[in-house]
């Protein structure tokens, strides 16, 4: 066989190859913790114990996820259209212009839940707007995605600095950031949840912004696989060919599905503003939006698998801290090399182990592999 | 007979199923223009990229001037002085000449050698064999004919002593073309060997001292060309099968359906696909469209089928206009009634990584048989797939299968089933068993003959002349982008393969 991705039962596809990848991801992480002069098998307790150990590193972990859901699902969206949203993170950032604007607006005279839909609209549509214009260049003029979106991160990035050191900042402060919202903008905390469970946690930003993504998890997986929207989508994605065949309109679908994106990615600015801060801060992404593609590659584009991922990251961003914090000799930059590992095993190198995988298949379940049934027909 | 410079013996190739190349043996003397026909598919090409090292036989033995040759990548066939000229130019267009030359054979990490080197043999080979060209002008910048003259000239530069030409016409004009020739000539007469692979006898007949025909996998001939006759030649073409003949009564051909005027297609680069084409096909017929491939049909029928934007001409579907030279929309050709079966079914008719349910509603995704609102009826959409599965006998019956996993037959049969299942008054369809196995071929004619028989307008375009014959009730052969002729199916096989191969000539058929 010639093709590089013959078949493979589906749970090794799934789950046998990431988890692998996750695996050697470790392995080396753990080769530079030992070159710092630490225990690898220690770090890794540490690691695990902060994200998953207690309530309060629970409840941590899934604030982080909440973020990296939200940015997973705007770039896997984009995937199946075969789209490269490089923009997700500029996109979340201008999502923060428009929790902002809602927040001062009405925080002090509407009750959370009221200002939190109108907040959601709000974030999504800026950032949709925001995904309008690359999408817009490339469905018409073919200016490609991926430079488009990554200017505009830059384009986003100026603007918010622009308005949080001016127009958005109280006068008299001098924090490039928004007066502190009102009760109105502070999104309730979601704590008791896990402390249901037994878990003790003293003060963490876990909120219900968490729940409106596991909400658009769902709602992705919808449109992806049940709306005749979505199934153009993933026609476009497979071959604009067959979507030129079946009349589908390419600028029809590149653009919206980008605002999709977009609004995706702009909704990702509730959990760390409304949820945690209760302010609009300078820089408050903070790459949330790149590692948002690390958790599509890694969740296979499909809404339950990003979920697991931004987890997964989630635990990494919040056991990190706590082994930054537990051994000096690991220091954040550490963290951030370990990240990275993840994020190069897990998803740029996916495919790195599956011919090994494929060969042990072949050998130890040919019929598995479709190996006996070409067999027969040759 | 001078000493052999090639010599392939025994040479087996298959890829799955398709056995490409089976027991063939060639011998090709030094010094000697020999020329390789068939039909498209018969294995010409595929023979020759094992001798270049791009595929490995699966047995067989390859002499290179009488000493047994590994031949396993395209440099170890450059070593043994074999260069190839593809029909498909592998240059790179924003390179000079002579960058172009040297790629792939620079010798030093800096180029100053290598390009002074380059420079001077450039003028040796020019000098030589009549090989003119400016080396410091861009490729992007150059003809078709003298890129063509550069790929010759990077074969030379490396040595080439055996020089294999993939259908080099092609893409040439005649005097292009008579050009070519004359240098293949010169390379002759300074003892070089030239392997010509092409489908027009023309060609065969005024250049090559030996040819070679191929059919179906097998060397079925090889003759002096002095000694043979372009009527020989296109009778081995085409061979003396038995048809698969379709049981079929008389056509009763009723309105106009589908009318075509002085329809025009360029391709990207601007090269005229289909000059001034015009036809009518009408209710209860089955009009097919012959030629080798690359004669423009598949520009044609996507220009019909709205795929592709027509440059000038007129396409009445049922006497109401299409927009062919705007942006006619294939979906609301569909709603009109006009049904395309794309010849390329793995990038166009189907996506391959959908489930089968989800491409037998490809193109008719909107219908409201197959929504609720904006969401998809799964319920229905599969229920429908079940009908057509058993309908059309499709294998593995289970619409929820991958399509990639189905035959290429079975495909084919999604696609049908899918388009003929509209009840539509004209289909179109390119390739209608290319790839497919022979129970499928059978089934597809017999369901192609009962949509004529429903009264509906047939056009079948195939480079298959056996299919063309027996499906068809008129037969139009394209070469070149035009319509060079029209013949009842009865016309033999010869005349259809002289017309075909652009020979012009009248038969007293009154």
């Amino acid at each position: 066989m010639s093709t590089p991705y013959a078949k493979l039962p589906a749970w090794a596809d799934y789950g046998l190859i990431p988890l692998l990848n996750l695996v050697v991801a470790f392995f080396v992480a753990g080769l530079v913790v030992l070159l710092v002069g630490e225990s690898p098998f220690r770090a890794a307790a540490i690691l695990i114990e902060g994200a998953f150990g207690r309530g309060q590193g629970i409840a941590y972990t899934l604030y982080y996820a909440t973020t990296f859901i939200f940015t997973g699902l705007s770039v896997a969206v984009a995937v199946h259209c075969g789209l490269f949203n490089i923009g997700t993170e500029g996109q979340a950032y201008m999502g923060g212009l428009g929790v902002a604007l809602t927040c001062l607006a009405f925080d002090s005279v509407l009750p959370w839940w009221l200002t939190f839909p109108l907040a959601i609209l709000a974030s999504a549509g800026v950032g949709a707007l925001w995904a309008l214009i690359p999408a817009w260049l490339q469905a018409r003029r073919g200016s490609h995605i991926v430079i488009t979106t990554i200017m505009f991160n830059f384009i986003a990035a100026s603007i918010m600095v622009y308005l949080l050191v001016g127009p958005l900042k109280p006068l008299a402060s001098q924090a490039p950031q928004t007066r502190l919202f009102l009760e109105g903008g502070q999104l309730p905390k979601l704590n008791w949840l896990i402390e249901l469970f037994g878990g003790r946690v003293r003060s963490a930003p876990f909120n219900v912004s968490f729940l409106l993504a596991l909400a658009m998890a769902f709602f992705m997986w919808v449109l992806v696989w049940r709306t005749r929207f979505g199934y153009e989508m993933r026609t476009y994605g497979f071959s604009p060919k067959a979507a030129r065949y079946a009349g589908i309109s390419e600028t029809r679908i590149i653009i919206l599905t980008m605002m999709i994106s977009g609004a995706f990615a702009g909704m990702m600015a509730l959990n760390p503003t409304m949820g945690d801060q209760h302010n609009v801060a300078i820089d408050f992404v903070g790459g949330a939006g790149f590692v948002g593609i690390a958790v599509a590659l890694m969740g296979r584009s499909h809404p339950v698998g990003i979920v697991l991922a931004a987890i997964l990251f989630g635990m990494l961003y919040q056991g990190g801290a706590e082994l930054a914090f537990e051994m000096p000799a690991i220091s954040r930059d550490m963290i951030v090399i370990i990240q990275g590992l993840v994020i190069l095993f897990a998803g740029a190198l996916e495919h790195m182990l599956r011919p090994q995988v494929q060969a042990l298949f072949a050998v130890f379940s040919p019929r598995s592999v479709g190996i006996a049934a070409a067999a027969k027909d040759g | 007979m001078a000493e052999a410079a090639i010599e392939l013996i025994g040479i087996n190739k298959s890829f799955g199923a398709v056995h490409a190349n089976r027991d063939i043996n060639l011998e090709v003397a030094r010094g000697s223009i020999h020329g390789i026909v068939g039909e498209n598919g018969a294995g010409k090409s595929t023979l020759m990229s094992i001798l270049y090292g791009f595929y490995q036989a699966d047995s067989g033995e390859i002499r290179v001037n009488g000493h047994v040759k590994a031949i396993r990548t395209s440099n170890e066939a450059i070593a043994a002085g074999i260069g190839m000229v593809h029909q498909h130019f592998m240059l790179v267009d924003n390179f000079t000449v002579l960058e172009n030359v040297i790629l792939g054979a620079e010798n030093d990490p800096l180029l100053m050698k290598s390009i002074a080197r380059a420079r001077s043999e450039l003028v040796r080979l020019e000098r030589e064999y009549g090989l003119q060209v400016d080396p410091d002008a861009v490729v992007e910048d150059l003809p078709v004919g003298l890129q063509q003259r550069v790929e010759i000239l990077k074969a030379l530069y490396r040595g080439a002593e055996i020089l294999i030409l993939d259908e080099p016409t092609g893409v040439l004009t005649p005097a292009e073309a008579d050009h070519l020739f004359r240098i293949l000539r010169q390379l002759k007469e300074q003892g070089k060997t030239v392997v010509l692979i092409t489908h027009k006898l023309r060609e065969i007949m005024a250049i090559t001292d030996t040819v070679s025909v191929m059919r179906q996998g097998t060397m079925v001939a090889t003759r002096e060309t002095a000694k043979t006759t372009v009527e020989e030649l296109a009778e081995l073409m085409v061979g003396r099968r038995v048809l698969l003949r379709v049981e079929k009564g008389e056509a009763r051909p009723g309105a106009v359906k589908l009318a075509v005027s002085d329809l025009t297609v360029r391709d990207a680069r601007g090269v005229t696909m289909v000059d001034r084409v015009s036809f009518e096909v009408r209710a209860g017929e089955i009009v097919g469209i012959a030629g080798v491939a690359g004669n423009g049909q598949s520009e044609l029928i996507e220009a019909i089928a709205g795929i592709r934007a027509a440059v000038s001409g007129t396409v009445l579907l049922d006497g109401r206009p299409i927009d062919v030279t705007g942006a006619a929309d294939p979906g609301d050709l569909r709603e009109r009634g006009l049904a395309h079966v794309p010849e390329d079914r793995h990038h166009v008719g189907l996506v391959l990584a959908f489930e089968e349910n989800e491409n037998a509603i490809l193109g008719y995704h909107d219908h409201k048989r197959y929504a609720k609102g904006v969401f998809l009826d799964i319920d229905a959409i599969r229920e429908a797939a079940k009908e057509k599965i058993e309908k059309y006998d499709i294998r593995p019956p289970d619409c929820r299968l991958k399509t990639a996993n189905f035959s290429g037959g079975n495909q084919q049969k999604i696609v049908l089933s899918r388009e003929m299942e509209q009840d539509p008054g004209v289909l179109v369809v390119g390739q209608p068993t290319r790839g497919v196995d022979v129970g499928a071929i059978e089934f597809i004619h017999k369901r192609l003959i009962a949509m004529r028989d429903a009264g509906k307008a047939v056009v079948v375009v195939s480079v298959e002349l056996d299919e063309i014959r027996s499906l068809s009730d008129r037969i139009l052969v394209m070469f070149e982008g035009r319509v060079v002729g029209e013949r009842e199916p009865e016309a033999s096989e010869g005349e259809l393969g002289l017309l075909m191969a652009g020979v012009e000539r009248r038969q007293a058929v009154e």
